[in-house]
């Protein structure tokens, strides 16, 4: 099964705010939230960079691990979702992601019950799919109906990727590739640094 | 009538401190509602992408394959 995942490539990303725009529509997510929101590194300087952030449904969530009343789950594609019918809104998880993900609507079709709201995927919450409970707390259920979340799946730029995570990763390797780049901006040297070279000399012959 | 007075006494105290009980306070594991494979066909939904149904896994992931390489523009 697939495990979804986004991925935002930053040489593409023209902060055009496509995706938090289709985010808000698809999801009629109110004023004061956003599920996703683009960042832009040294904005206004030349060479800036802008990235598309929203929840990047983690193998091992810390909003899990911290809900006190254990509302997140994961589906089997690997979604992390969560019950409002169970959340009591204390906003642990908004603290605990490092991404800042789970956010706490004052206001608005969400606010009114008091809960978190987290981006969904597009594969909505718990109650049937597609169904208008559905629809009212957590948005529209994409994946159940063939479709990738509408954030990816309309960008202009093809910027930001979604779906499956092996998918996503081997189009953002083929990209570059063809840029000339390799394991320097990809890879685990990329993330944790190179390995120092040592001097690997042969070893002296023993003499007997 | 010592012993009528001693039973009353009993009762009412037995009765005064069930206020005192503690209700258990483990989280329900029924208490989250049990998500539906997204395959899973709905009643009525319009919106299905053209050419699949729902019920299919299999027609789903192949859905989805193709809905992914669909971001790959290396591959058009």
């Amino acid at each position: 099964m697939a495990r979804m995942k986004f991925i935002c490539d930053a040489e593409r990303c023209i902060e055009c705010n496509g995706c938090v725009t289709a985010c808000k529509a698809e999801n009629n997510v109110p004023w004061g939230v956003n599920r996703r929101r683009v960042v832009t590194l040294n904005d206004g300087v030349a060479g800036e960079k802008s990235i598309s952030v929203a929840c990047m449904h983690c193998s091992d969530a810390p909003c899990m691990a911290v809900c006190p009343v254990d509302c997140f789950y994961r589906t089997d594609e690997g979604v992390v979702l969560h019950d409002k019918d169970v959340c009591i809104g204390c906003g642990y998880c908004s603290y605990a992601c490092p991404f800042g993900a789970p956010q706490f609507p004052t206001n608005g079709e969400f606010g009114l019950r008091g809960k978190m709201d987290k981006c969904t995927f597009c594969a909505g919450g718990p109650e049937a799919n597609g169904s208008d409970a559905e629809n009212a707390k957590y948005g529209r259920n994409r994946l159940s109906e063939g479709k990738l979340p509408a954030c990816a799946e309309m960008c202009s730029t093809k910027a930001l990727l979604g779906g499956d995570g092996d998918v996503v990763a081997d189009i953002f390797r083929t990209r570059v590739l063809n840029r000339g780049k390799g394991s320097e901006v990809w890879g685990w040297g990329t993330a944790y640094g190179k390995p120092v070279q040592t001097s690997m000399a042969a070893p002296a012959e023993v003499k007997k | 009538m010592p012993g009528r007075t001693l039973a009353i006494a009993v009762l009412f105290g037995a009765a005064a401190l069930a206020g005192c009980g503690e209700k258990p306070q483990v989280l329900d594991a029924k208490a989250k509602t049990p998500d539906a494979e997204p395959w899973a066909a709905s009643a009525s939904n319009p919106y299905y992408a053209s050419g699949w149904k729902g019920g299919d896994k299999a027609a789903w992931e192949a859905q989805i394959r193709t809905r992914n390489q669909g971001q790959n523009d290396y591959a058009r």
